[in-house]
């Protein structure tokens, strides 16, 4: 991202406000809270996390190893298939999302076809239509071809993200000169060779960005794997960590060993977003601010 | 439609006819694909909504076609109203909640320039990396009265804890998981408008005299105020449609959260628990109805200033 600070030379002196330095602190701690809990009462037994000890602090006896055996062979490492359906959707669906908006993304910006104005606002249009109320009639779709309670149910619903063509149009077109483009089909290269050689290199950024946020997108969804999925063995880790939750809540007794379960299934599920999340943060932010920098 | 009226988006003069043709096939071949997908996952499932909402599955005697009856049993279902109600009071607090906080953030983040500031830019924006399924189940505990610290922590000065999971606080309670999820993501959309402000303004107003809350109010946050609607928007259709978070703290909060909670868990019950799936798409339908009269709405009274999208 250009830095209009640098850009403009007039780089003001590093300013280290101490009451505003304190009020952050305060907010980082509210904001950290939440992990703090779950990283601290993971490392508990069910007797430990009963007990009444300190909920914010370590148990006595800190058995991570133990209650990772537990999770992962619970109920014939149900857990497990759940992360690796989680990364198979998250997989299939960014990729496939991705691929389809670079490419309308690339058209809508490159070519003046027919029709295309009519089709650009219709995409913008649906950026407003609220995903959930897609659900219910994809779900009576599905069920007539027989494809609800397979992967693809959860899959090819996820290749559609309009959001990502708008990206990938405001950013072809502001990225990728035409001039270039003109520049390689004089030299002899066809349409399809000028975009992969040409202008896909220059859109790299952006393309990078739609594939995080649509593969986190597909990781995040709960509501349609939710509606679409009975087979418990096809959940993702989402929907996966729902249903012990209602299962713990309701015999709340009879299951205090499950809690536990769930509480460092939720750490593990969230730790491969939060690697994923701080080595690739340059590119998240970067294409969050297309939208509010325009 | 001839693409005449279309905006050029080259400058290049009109290419000849078997050039233009070219055109017009490259461009549907790119578009194409996606169109497809378009086409089969939205167009179609809207079309096919509209259409089963438009019929009534009996007992007695079978489907029939109904025109807008459920359409005026939505609108006098009392469990769809106050949903509906619900989302629509839940906006009106929780969004400009999430939004101040965001802004004061992004504000604070501008002017504050140190080590520490970086790092908590990025722990303020990381709630937004975790699937809202967690976040609730995450604060879920936190509130929980026999593993959350709460009791603990009201137990110190000798006061009962509050229960985020009853009664009316449990509206508090999901206001306080939204807000921890979203604020840091709006934060860095606010964030990065503002380093996107050219600082030579600054420095004129300083020079007319304009102190650090004048440059805030006048003209940093006039500044984004594309960035604060698209949020605003964003927001918006994302609330109104609410469902994960209500839905995993029902199992929490036995008897405070209705199947009806929300419009959307409401159409779900329907759809899914009840097998009413027209009655459920009328639902969808009506809350999308919902979503897009408020959202133009605030698009018209906001129109003078919108430049996104």
């Amino acid at each position: 991202m250009t830095n209009a600070r640098s850009r403009a030379g007039v780089r003001r002196r590093p300013q280290r406000h101490l009451p505003l330095q304190v009020l952050l602190g305060f907010l980082v701690v509210y904001f950290l809270v939440p992990f703090w809990w779950v990283i601290v009462n993971s490392s508990k037994d069910a007797p430990g996390l009963f007990g009444g000890g300190n909920t914010l602090w370590f148990a006595d006896r800190i058995d991570y190893l133990g209650n990772l055996q537990q999770l992962f062979t619970y109920d014939n490492g149900i857990y497990g298939k759940w992360i690796l359906n989680s990364t198979l959707y998250a997989f299939a669906g960014g990729i496939g999302a991705t691929v389809l908006a670079v490419m309308a993304g690339y058209g809508f910006a490159k070519y003046r076809f027919a029709g295309r104005r009519f089709s650009f606002a219709l995409v913008l249009g649906a950026l407003m239509v609220p995903a959930t109320a897609l659900v219910i009639p994809t779900f009576v779709m599905f069920s007539e071809f027989g494809l609800t309670n397979t992967i693809w149910a959860v899959i090819l619903p996820s290749l559609l993200n309009p959001f990502g063509v708008y990206l990938m149009h405001v950013y072809a077109r502001d990225a990728v000169p035409d001039e270039i483009l003109d520049a390689a089909r004089a030299d002899g290269a066809g349409e399809i060779r000028t975009f992969l050689q040409v202008a896909f290199p220059l859109m790299r950024p952006a393309v990078v960005t739609v594939l995080l946020l649509s593969a986190v997108a597909s990781w995040n969804n709960y509501f349609l794997p939710l509606a679409m999925l009975s087979d418990n063995r096809l959940f993702p880790v989402t929907v996966g960590l729902g249903l012990w939750q209602g299962i713990a809540s309701a015999n709340n007794a009879g299951s205090t060993s499950l809690w536990s379960l769930i509480i460092l299934g939720a750490l593990v599920s969230v730790v491969p977003l939060v690697i994923a999340f701080f080595s690739l943060q340059r590119h998240w932010r970067g294409g969050l601010s297309v939208g509010g920098l325009r | 439609m001839i693409d005449k009226s279309a905006p050029s988006t080259r400058d290049k003069p009109r290419t000849p006819g078997k050039a233009r043709l070219r055109e017009h096939v490259m461009g549907w071949l790119f578009v194409g694909p996606f169109g497809i997908v378009f086409l089969a996952l939205l167009i179609a499932p809207l079309a096919y909504a509209l259409y089963l909402s438009l019929f009534q599955k009996k007992l007695i005697g079978g489907t029939s076609f109904v025109l807008f009856d459920n359409y005026v049993k939505a609108f006098t279902d009392p469990s769809f109203l106050s949903g509906s109600w619900f989302v629509i009071r839940f906006s009106l607090v929780s969004i400009p909640l999430q939004i101040i906080i965001a802004l004061a953030m992004a504000l604070i983040l501008d002017a504050v320039t140190s080590l520490f500031a970086r790092f908590s830019r990025l722990m303020i924006f990381l709630p937004y990396a975790i699937p809202t399924v967690i976040g609730a189940v995450m604060w879920g505990f936190l509130y929980s009265k026999s593993f959350g610290p709460l009791s603990d922590l009201f137990g110190l000065f000798g006061a009962t804890p509050p229960d985020f999971l009853g009664g009316n606080l449990i509206f508090y309670g999901l206001v306080n998981i939204v807000t921890w999820q979203w604020a840091g993501y709006y934060m860095i959309i606010l964030y990065a408008a503002l380093q996107g402000i050219d600082p030579a303004l600054y420095e004129a107003a300083r020079m007319d005299g304009a102190g650090k809350w004048q440059i805030a109010l006048r003209i940093k946050i006039p500044l984004i105020a594309p960035a604060l609607l698209l949020i605003l928007v964003f927001s918006l259709i994302g609330t109104l449609q609410f469902f994960n978070e209500p839905q995993i703290l029902r199992s929490l909060a036995a008897g405070t959260i209705s199947p009806d909670f929300t419009p959307n868990m409401y159409a779900y019950q329907q759809a899914f628990a009840l097998a009413n799936f027209n009655y459920g798409s009328a639902i969808s339908f009506a809350l999308g109805g919902i979503v897009f009269v408020g959202v133009y709405a605030f698009l018209f009274f906001t129109r003078k200033r919108r430049s996104f999208l």
